[in-house]
């Protein structure tokens, strides 16, 4: 197995490494160690590896990932997986600002809690976050799953799309044409394979509430005109 | 960008260490800003003693018999300890003003850095690592110290314009964003009585902080009131003789990570700031909450 440690090695290297390998597998398992909060580590991958970090990064970890599982053992700063493609990123701990910002696809999830605008602008990326999120999450999110265990801050879902947002815990408040909304079946049915795949069992899809885009800032209303 | 970095001791055993705890941890942020770099070290108090740091353009010349023209100026017990461009002069606690007004004339190109009986401050253009080593701040021993490394937005790289800014004796303040209303309150802040020497608008922030604790507030209820009064992006980090406070504004998208042990609490704009810090894996680690006030006494 691949070891890259950041304290001896640069981490082009490592980045590098990640590149080269084939799109189609197999799958292989690489552990970076000592990476001391470093930017940008295990960015970019297109390949069905499994990535294991010991210890906490810094901005942009796991950015653009399309196939890999990346895992961090640690903490992550700003904008981890951001606009991930496929995949699923696990951080083990807390997550910084816009964690899963733009992701189209895969999973990210985040064991600690996630601070402000967690799913900001995501774009098919499913989010689970066993702790609570910051103020300003899923802004303008368009499509994916945003799910919560604990509590979301002020302003949840503003200017929302059509991304469904489930809370097991408060919401501090929502953000413009977010509303809460009815759980169905079909809700309880992906709630409930959202959090299998997060390896989550102990916890009910029942317990969430489900908010969702209320849909009038979809077109221009014309008694508004007056503001423009 | 800005990077900003803070230590504030609680283990007394660590003391010897702070300068040189705070320079690895600002050399870490040098790729935040490279404008110009700048600490502030609190140290131990002298009895009936207050420090003035200075800063010349010109120390050659300007330091070169400065303690005798002070002396026949009537600051009798004026000592003065050069460093660089700066110099940290010490006399008795009732002669603080007497020696600002005495150094007005007798060396007009010579700035005051900041007052204080513990706090020093050292700050210049260029990188932190060289600004460290010109200062030899890692020689340096003391009980809290905070530092900033500048990407400069709001006014000209000078050496006025580095952080940390000084506004009240021993009183400091780095920050990391740019604030919107800095013009009308440095007009109300002139209007009280308080001395702004540049247009900077973080010189602002810590002159308005400064003007809070004057009307009775403790460095907790000066950030709340921070909180309304400031508008535009912050995370500032605020040190007083004996405190050390942080606060960011709602919107918090300038970054922060704290960590806490038994030893110390540690501020950095990022977490590759502390990495090398004693104990940091078993630290507390988190990211402080918006608009929410953090503050240390010793």
């Amino acid at each position: 197995m691949p070891v890259f440690d950041l304290a001896t090695t640069e981490l082009r290297a490592l980045n590098q490494a990640l590149h080269a390998l084939d799109k189609s597998g197999p799958a292989e398992d690489f552990e970076v160690t000592n990476p001391r909060g470093s930017h940008a580590v295990a960015v970019g991958i297109d390949a069905p590896v499994n990535v294991t970090i010991d210890g906490s990064v810094g901005y942009y970890c796991a950015g653009m990932n399309e196939q890999a599982t990346i895992t961090v053992k640690g903490n992550a700063g700003p904008g981890v997986a951001e606009n991930m493609m496929s995949g699923k990123v696990v951080i083990k701990g807390d997550a910084s600002q816009y964690a899963g910002a733009t992701a189209h696809g895969g999973l990210l999830v985040i064991e600690g809690n996630a601070s402000s605008r967690c799913g900001i602008s995501m774009k098919g990326v499913d989010i689970v976050v066993k702790g609570n999120i910051g103020h300003m999450s899923a802004f303008m999110a368009q499509s994916g799953n945003l799910v919560v265990l604990g509590d979301a801050g002020d302003a949840l879902g503003d200017s929302l799309y059509e991304a469904r947002l489930f809370v097991r815990g408060t919401v501090k408040s929502l953000g413009a044409d977010c509303e809460k909304k009815e759980m169905r079946p079909e809700h309880i049915e992906l709630l409930t394979k959202l959090l299998a795949d997060a390896g989550i069992t102990d916890v009910k899809p029942e317990e969430f509430t489900r908010y969702g885009s209320a849909r009038t800032l979809y077109n221009f209303n014309v008694d508004n005109f007056d503001a423009y | 960008m800005c990077g900003i970095v803070g230590l504030f001791l609680k283990d007394k055993s660590l003391e010897p260490q702070l300068g040189a705890l705070l320079s690895d941890m600002l050399v870490t942020m040098t790729d935040r800003g490279p404008d110009s770099a700048g600490i502030a070290i609190y140290g131990a108090d002298q009895n009936n003693l207050v420090k003035l740091t200075i800063q010349s353009p010109d120390p050659e010349t300007d330091f070169a018999g400065l303690t005798e023209d002070l002396r026949k100026a009537g600051i009798t017990n004026a000592s003065i300890l050069p460093k660089s461009t700066h110099a940290v002069i010490t006399v008795s606690s009732d002669q603080l003003e007497a020696t600002r007004t005495a150094l007005e004339e007798l060396r007009p190109d010579v700035r005051v850095m900041g007052t204080g009986s513990v706090m020093e401050i050292y700050k210049e253009v260029g990188l932190p690592k060289d600004v460290l080593e010109r200062f030899k701040i890692s020689d340096m021993t003391g009980t809290h110290g905070i530092g900033h490394t500048r990407m400069a937005t709001e006014s000209a790289v000078t050496t006025l314009g580095a952080h940390p800014f000084s506004t009240g004796s021993d009183q400091c303040l780095v920050h990391n964003g740019s604030l919107s209303n800095h013009n009308n309150l440095r007009r109300e802040l002139t209007r009280e009585g308080i001395r702004l020497e540049t247009q900077n608008d973080s010189e602002v922030a810590a002159a308005y902080l400064t003007g809070e604790m004057a009307k009775g507030k403790n460095l907790g209820e000066a950030l709340t009131s921070a909180l309304d009064d400031l508008d535009g992006f912050f995370t500032f980090v605020v040190g007083t003789k004996s405190g050390f406070g942080v606060v960011r504004d709602p919107i918090a998208c300038k970054p922060a990570v704290m960590a806490e042990t038994d030893a110390y609490v540690a501020f950095g704009s990022e977490y590759r700031a502390l990495v090398n810090l004693p104990g940091i894996e078993d630290a507390k680690v988190w990211e402080p909450e918006p608009a929410t006030v953090y503050f240390w006494e010793h």
